[in-house]
């Protein structure tokens, strides 16, 4: 019997991602287009960053920022082949050669000995057409954090350039199958959102799905069926301790989603007949039934505000999203286009849902921009994909696919045009949520 | 711009092929005109443990469905007769209904739908005579597949009902 990789690395890659150190007999690396074009991404150099002595850094500072940019769909960033000039101070920039080079900002940088183990970071990122100076930070941290002080770099730059929080350095999660029929194993991992860092926070011979992040970022719900039935969880992804929070014997325990102020959880449980909405009061597990008909009600959704939950129902037939108060009462529905839809993701101002909408065979992740009426845009090309989960600050969203019989995953920018593909050596990734902001 | 880019991937294991060359397929297919082997029979001929290995309707354990559906369909009515007959010959008989569906919509509707099959089949058990103490039903949703290729075909073995005894 196959042993589980131990590093479940998702390796993944966009312009210039290196990782030939990593590269075993079980990959390779293939040449690909991105599907699309953005022409409105804008130019950015990123210069490899200076290190002043000590022993080459396993991380690339620069490389990963560049993959941050390109991924987004905001940015394109010149490849490292084609920077020609390795300034580290915005002192040393020649903005002629950039100019040439059609860029728009330049990023440079350089890594210095801090003491005590320690790092100093510094950048600078420079207008290259007015030759103005617009960010100059510097962050102290461990070789080991290099990757997260990549992120917010990226980040804070990404905020400067576009007026939108950058999210970056933020983690995801997902649900891994490896193995096949009954000796297959799965995990839910939090990894950073490139994928890197992966690491397990919970393992069981039978399935898992739907994490959940609280708000805080501090712990996943999620649905294990490792005691026969389903049964609902809520872990602490740092200490690892979990809490059992829904197991009723009869019936479903599912779809577990934190309310934005952390204290509430909406499941969806059938132990009264069929799927219908619930919220537990975390803190005196009191529960409330909010939904009452015989379609099944699953999928809830908290709005941003608290006010409101949107999720999945049959009630009118094929599954439909459908919006009520967070305290129970009238469902509105609120898609009308597509024959369904489904697992509703909202956008951090609300103005958003991505959901699974399904015509005919064909399942894609669509968005519905609720200021435009119930027009969606499709985002994914299908035919199987599901789970789509919104980044916090909405540039980009996580969803799943499948690929002849393997599910992988894609993290896709909110125009759809710029699309990175995830995928796991060796089995299935697959259930997909995206974290909130981390806390410096 | 034209923007061809490196795209580093790792190398597509053939998983799939393993996985698919050993799917299980689960047996008997469901065979509308069977003749059963032992029909139903007045009081004195009651069903033992043994027939559930013998008997050709009681072997018979799966119930597939339509798409979206959870509707027993007219050729699965002798299974559920017999099933039920079964319940009732032997009062401490349990079974166990697990319900499934094919890979389309999601995680959790699914969840939902393989309960409605599963509901469906304990409620034609007990309009047959069995007794709802002795059932229960689970959904596995889409999680549990029997095969995993994208086509109605496959689907069709994954929208399914799976009796199982745990107490015979």
């Amino acid at each position: 019997m196959k042993k589980p990789s131990r590093y479940l690395i998702l390796l993944l890659g966009l312009l210039g991602l290196l990782f030939a150190g990593m590269a075993s007999a079980q990959s390779q690396a293939l040449t690909g287009t991105v599907e699309g074009v953005t022409k409105s991404a804008t130019p950015i150099v990123v210069v490899p960053f200076a290190q002043a002595g000590g022993a080459p850094l396993a991380t690339d500072i620069a490389d990963v920022m560049r993959n941050d940019f390109n991924r987004s769909g905001k940015f394109r960033s010149l490849a490292k082949s084609e920077i020609v000039e390795n300034p580290s101070k915005g002192a040393d920039i020649n903005f002629a050669t950039w100019r040439l080079l059609k860029q728009d900002y330049i990023t440079v940088g350089r890594i210095s000995d801090a003491g005590g183990g320690m790092l100093k970071v510094e950048y600078e990122l420079w207008d290259v057409n007015r030759q103005q100076s617009l960010l100059a930070q510097a962050y102290t941290a461990p070789a080991g954090d290099l990757r997260s002080v990549a992120h917010q770099i990226a980040d804070a730059i990404y905020e400067k350039i576009t007026g939108v929080r950058g999210a970056f350095w933020t983690r995801i999660s997902y649900i891994t199958a490896v193995g096949t029929g009954n000796n297959t194993t799965y995990s839910l991992i939090v990894a950073d959102s490139d994928g890197y860092n992966p690491q397990v926070v919970a393992r069981s011979r039978e399935a898992l799905l739907s994490p959940a992040w609280s708000p805080d970022g501090s712990k996943i719900a999620y649905v294990s069926f490792e005691s026969g039935n389903s049964a609902i969880y809520v872990q602490d992804i740092t200490t690892g301790s979990r809490q059992l929070v829904s197991a009723r014997a009869k019936g479903i325990n599912g779809a577990p989603s934190f309310s934005p102020d952390g204290s509430k959880l909406a499941l969806a449980l059938s132990y009264e007949g069929n799927p219908e909405i619930y919220v537990m009061d975390l803190g005196s597990r009191q529960q409330t039934r909010l939904t009452n008909n015989l379609g099944i009600d699953t999928e809830p959704r908290w709005t941003p505000d608290g006010q409101s939950i949107i999720w999945t129902s049959d009630r009118s037939g094929r599954p439909q999203l459908y919006q009520m108060p967070a305290t129970g009462g009238a469902a509105d529905r609120i898609t009308f286009q597509g024959q369904f839809n489904a697992n509703a993701s909202i956008s951090y101002d609300g103005k958003q849902i991505a959901m699974v909408q399904g015509n005919g065979n064909v399942y894609r992740i669509a968005i519905m921009d609720r200021s435009l009426g119930g027009q969606v845009r499709f985002i994914s090309p299908g035919p199987i994909d599901e789970t789509p989960s919104f980044a916090p600050n909405a540039s980009m969203l996580l969803y799943a696919a499948s690929e002849g019989r393997r599910g992988v995953l894609y993290a896709v920018s909110a125009d759809g045009l710029v699309r990175q593909r995830l995928v796991l050596a060796d089995g299935d990734v697959r259930e997909p949520a995206w974290g909130p902001y981390r806390q410096r | 711009m034209n923007k061809t880019v490196r795209v580093a991937l790792v190398a597509l294991l053939c998983v799939g092929a393993a996985a698919c060359s050993k799917k299980q397929e689960v047996k008997p297919q469901p065979a509308p005109e069977q003749a059963p082997v032992t029909t139903p029979a007045p009081v004195s001929n009651k069903f033992t443990p043994a027939d559930l290995d013998t008997d050709a309707c009681l072997r018979q354990r799966v119930v597939y469905f339509d798409f979206d559906k959870y509707e027993i369909r007219p050729e699965f009515q002798q299974i559920m007769a017999c099933h039920a007959k079964y319940l009732q010959d032997r009062p401490m008989a349990q079974i166990r209904l697990e319900g499934h569906t094919d890979e389309r919509g999601t995680r959790e509707y699914n969840l939902g739908l393989g309960e409605r099959r599963g509901n469906a089949v304990s409620s034609a058990l007990q309009s047959n005579g069995g007794s709802a103490s002795q059932i229960s039903v689970i959904s596995f949703g889409k999680e549990k597949p029997v095969c995993r290729e994208h086509n109605e075909d496959c689907w069709s073995k994954n929208r399914r009902v799976e009796i199982v005894y745990t107490a015979k």
